[in-house]
């Protein structure tokens, strides 16, 4: 991304409150050590690593954040608060955004979209932890 | 027979910690300080890091006890003219600048700078964020609390006529004819601690090169912040006197630079900006406070602490990135730096900025160091015996070196030096018995 | 002894092989399990907002039964046990979250239940020592890879039993059954979760981690402590093959099967033939059923 931030508009970023408040968690905290992404089982698939999506967040860029992949491929396995040395529950954080980015773009899971015989053979657990997570 | 006296060079936190082991060990110390009172530059400092003590209320005693104490004799606003001899025995004329104040019956009134009617910028002690007189002492709380003429603002001097100050003298120790005078000292060591001096904004051109009004260095903001300073505490930039609303504090400006400035880290600089943004954001509870680093270098007792409680507790915004470029532009200070983390390039419309510039050597420590035979390296910094095994001795046995004069330190740092080379030299007074 | 026991949607439908291996083990060991009455979902994850207290009613219910029953609960499925746990750990710590809890379900619960894994149970109500001894089918020379998944380890304060960058306590199960457990390193791995649900590749690929460490570890079998571990790392394989040029299936089976196996059970029941990856073979070889 090529815009230049302007830092002084943080302070009064709502979304970023918003964050703070949903997910419990104080994202000044983060120090940016890079554990949480070095850890990540899913960083693979992801488009900013989870430590990049907290710094965004201190630098009040949660659009960018909400339109990455990122939050749709976060496992909530909790490897990265586990790990993380200022106690961040990165998870938590995860989760928030998911949540604003369904208040804002409607639910990210469809029944119909799930082949039939994949839903058949889904343990129970997968199919509503994934419409926990993925609907609102 | 060697002679059990010590001189010490600068009356800093390092020179007085120093003098005071000596002189309370039942030795005598002379103490020569180039300005007209001691205290150095800790007695500008607002607060200390990482306790936030008062840097004055925990300096005032000392300087008082130092300006008391039977075993020393303090040369103020006075150089070391030169040194003759060796350890044991070392002649040491003493030249005293003229106060133009007779200081044996000034008492200390103060009504002369009451009168004097010429406001000067304070550039030395304020760091130019305050006003002084022609007539002045450093402080409220100078040590000794004796003023002295700065000739070149006086109007007397510089157009003949006024003497206010004279006719308002209650005891007639104004003196117009006062010549600098000289004495003669004879001691058995010698501690150097000249202390440290800031890298001039002049020089940092895409800093604004001093050009910008509202970008100061980090001891004109110790001002700002101090209560006794010119704004009694409250942050008002020096444009306008508003209190400035985001305020970027620069660090590495002029550190670790070894293109264009000084190739070293100058070690406290990490520290005091998070004491700064701290500070700032104490008295400015509405305030962002945007800091830029290359690195965080929090070695040292609570000091990493220190830093993250300024990030969590006091909500400053760590930026990792030096700035390239600052400009002033409608009242603002735009400062153009760059988020490595995030790979962003950021912008700020900041109401002041602060820079952590470079610490350098006094300019008059290479000269000193001349005339007492020891080394400076590349940079003026008085150079040790050994860096890892002999951090106090210089190459020249009964001199020893305390403080930032030596290289970039903390107080704490400087203090244990200074006790250490204090203790280097009873133990050679003890092998004189 | 006796315990309450909830077993959990998945354990009571696609996941009955586990149940029963569970309980047959169990009443080898000399433990009752008492399934709870009346029991309902746990919600299959542990709400991660803070205020979504409405999800965590579900689990408040399970521990609101049996706190009327009993004061010990447990449970096989190690996703029921994170959110159970994690629950009532809410309910014993967060006064107000409690308070609201017990007027949506009208009831006064203080969070007295302690919640356990069924691995948890045995090592420290039965004790491996004792499991040794109870063993007849020692499963001598089975190269066994201990997967834990996350369930029984993350947030470790919270749900921890056992180290959780190093857990051992299903190697040592293993051990004194008479396996050989190995060391691999992606024993705590995330295996893609939910993820299946609507990523299936990266639960896919994710899994494709496990798999191949435990390969590598030169393990015969991966023992799994949840159905949903169970099927991710179970499911994909065949397309693996495919995808992941030299991947060798390797069995996935719940370590409670194999426990019921060395303790001399008939595995009957225990669907080992619906795992997509056979592991019938392997257990024949070993002369194990
Ligand atoms: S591990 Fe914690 S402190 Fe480190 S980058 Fe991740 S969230 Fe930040
Ligand atoms: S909880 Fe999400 S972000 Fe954290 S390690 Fe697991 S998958 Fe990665």
């Amino acid at each position: 991304m090529s815009t230049v931030v302007s830092l002084e508009k943080y302070i009064h970023n709502d979304l970023v409150r918003r964050v703070e408040e949903l997910s419990g968690q104080d994202l000044l905290a983060c120090y940016q050590c890079g554990e949480c992404s070095a850890g990540c089982p899913a960083a693979f698939a992801m488009d900013l690593l989870p430590s990049q999506v907290i710094r965004l967040l201190q630098l009040g860029q949660v659009e960018e954040v909400l339109n990455s992949a990122t939050i749709w491929f976060c496992a909530a396995c909790q490897t990265c608060y586990a790990r993380c040395p200022k106690g961040v529950d990165l998870s938590r954080i995860m989760e928030a955004l998911r949540e604003l980015a369904m208040e804002r773009d409607g639910d990210t899971l469809k029944h119909t979209e799930i082949p039939k015989e994949e839903l058949e053979a889904f343990p129970q657990q997968a199919i509503i932890a994934g419409f926990r997570k993925y609907t609102l | 027979m060697p002679v059990k006296r010590a001189l010490i060079i600068g009356a800093g936190i390092a020179g007085m910690q120093a003098a005071l082991d000596i002189a309370n060990a039942g030795y005598e110390v002379v103490l020569v300080e180039r300005l007209p009172s001691i205290g150095g530059r800790m007695h500008q400092l607002s607060e200390t890091f990482p306790t936030l003590d008062c840097a004055q209320c925990i300096l005032t005693p000392r300087m008082v006890e130092v300006g008391h104490h039977e075993n020393i004799r303090l040369y103020t606003y006075s150089e070391v003219e030169s040194v003759e001899g060796e350890v044991g025995d070392f002649r040491v004329r003493i030249r005293r600048h003229p106060a133009y104040v007779n200081w044996d019956i000034c008492t200390g009134c103060g009504i002369c700078q009451e009168k004097c009617p010429k406001r000067v910028l304070s550039t030395d002690f304020e760091r130019g964020m305050g006003k002084r007189k022609a007539i002045y002492t450093l402080s409220p709380q100078a040590v000794p609390n004796k003023p002295v003429i700065d000739a070149e603002n006086c109007i007397y001097f510089q157009r003949g006529k006024c003497r206010v100050c004279e006719r308002f003298c209650p005891t007639g120790a104004i003196d117009f004819e006062q010549k600098e005078s000289f004495f003669e000292e004879r001691v058995g060591a010698i501690i150097v601690a000249t202390g440290y001096d800031l890298l001039p904004l002049e020089e940092l051109g895409e800093y604004g090169a001093g050009q910008i009004p509202d970008v100061i260095d980090g001891l004109a903001f110790e001002r700002l912040l101090s209560a006794s300073g010119p704004t009694a505490g409250k942050i008002r930039r020096p444009s306008d006197g508003k209190e400035p609303k985001t305020v970027v504090f620069v660090q590495c400006a002029g550190s670790r630079d070894p293109e264009h400035h000084m190739p070293y880290c100058s070690k406290i600089c990490c520290m005091y900006t998070a004491k700064h943004a701290m500070l700032y954001k104490h008295r400015v509870h509405d305030g962002q406070a945007i800091v830029f680093y290359i690195d965080i270098r929090s070695a040292g007792k609570g000091y990493e602490e220190f830093v993250q409680r300024a990030i969590t507790e006091d909500r400053v915004l760590y930026i990792r990135g030096k700035v390239a470029r600052i400009y002033q532009e409608d009242g603002k200070v735009i400062v153009r730096g760059v988020d490595t983390l995030s790979g962003k390039q950021v912008e700020v419309a900041a109401d002041m900025v602060v820079l952590a510039v470079a610490m350098v050597p006094r300019i008059t420590t290479r000269a000193l160091a001349e005339k007492l035979g020891i080394e400076v390296d590349e940079h003026g910094f008085l150079v040790e015996a050994d860096g890892n095994l002999n951090p106090v001795e210089t190459n020249r046995p009964g001199i020893f070196l305390a403080g930032a004069g030596a290289g970039p330190k903390d107080i704490p740092e400087t203090v244990s030096q200074a006790s250490g080379a204090a203790g280097k030299v009873l133990s050679l007074f003890s092998q004189w018995e | 002894m006796k315990i309450s026991y909830f077993p959990g949607c998945t354990l009571n439908t696609k996941g009955k092989g586990f149940d029963r291996s569970v309980r047959e083990a169990m009443a080898a060991l000399g433990v009752e399990l008492v399934e709870l009455p009346d029991w309902n979902c746990c919600g299959a994850s542990f709400p991660l907002l803070v205020d979504n207290v409405l999800d965590l009613v579900g689990p408040a219910r399970v521990l609101i039964n049996t706190a009327a029953r009993d004061n010990k609960l447990t449970t096989a499925c190690t996703t029921c046990y994170n959110v159970l746990k994690r629950t009532n750990r809410v309910l014993r710590e967060d006064e107000n979250i409690r308070e609201r809890l017990n007027y949506f379900v009208e009831a006064d619960y203080q969070g007295q239940v302690e919640v356990s894994d069924i691995l948890q149970l045995i090592r420290d109500e039965v004790g491996f020592e004792k499991v040794k001894e109870a063993v007849k089918k020692p499963l001598n020379g089975l190269r066994v890879a201990s997967y834990y998944g996350c369930m029984v380890l993350r947030p470790p304060r919270e749900v921890a039993y056992d180290d959780p960058e190093n857990p051992h306590a299903l190697d040592d199960l293993m051990a004194a059954l008479g396996a050989e457990p190995v060391r691999w390193g992606a024993k705590a791995e995330c295996c893609g979760n939910y993820l299946v649900a609507r990523k299936p590749e990266v639960a896919m690929e994710m899994s494709y981690r496990v798999l191949s460490s435990a390969s590598r570890a030169g393990a015969e079998v991966i023992v799994a402590n949840c159905p949903l571990c169970q099927f991710n790392l179970d499911r994909w394989q065949r397309d693996l093959t495919l995808t992941h040029g030299g991947f060798e299936p390797i069995p996935v089976l719940y370590f409670t099967q194999l426990l019921a196996i060395a303790l001399g059970l008939d595995p009957g029941g225990y669907e080992l033939e619906k795992h997509y990856v056979d592991p019938r073979p392997l257990l024949e070889s070993k002369g194990l059923i």
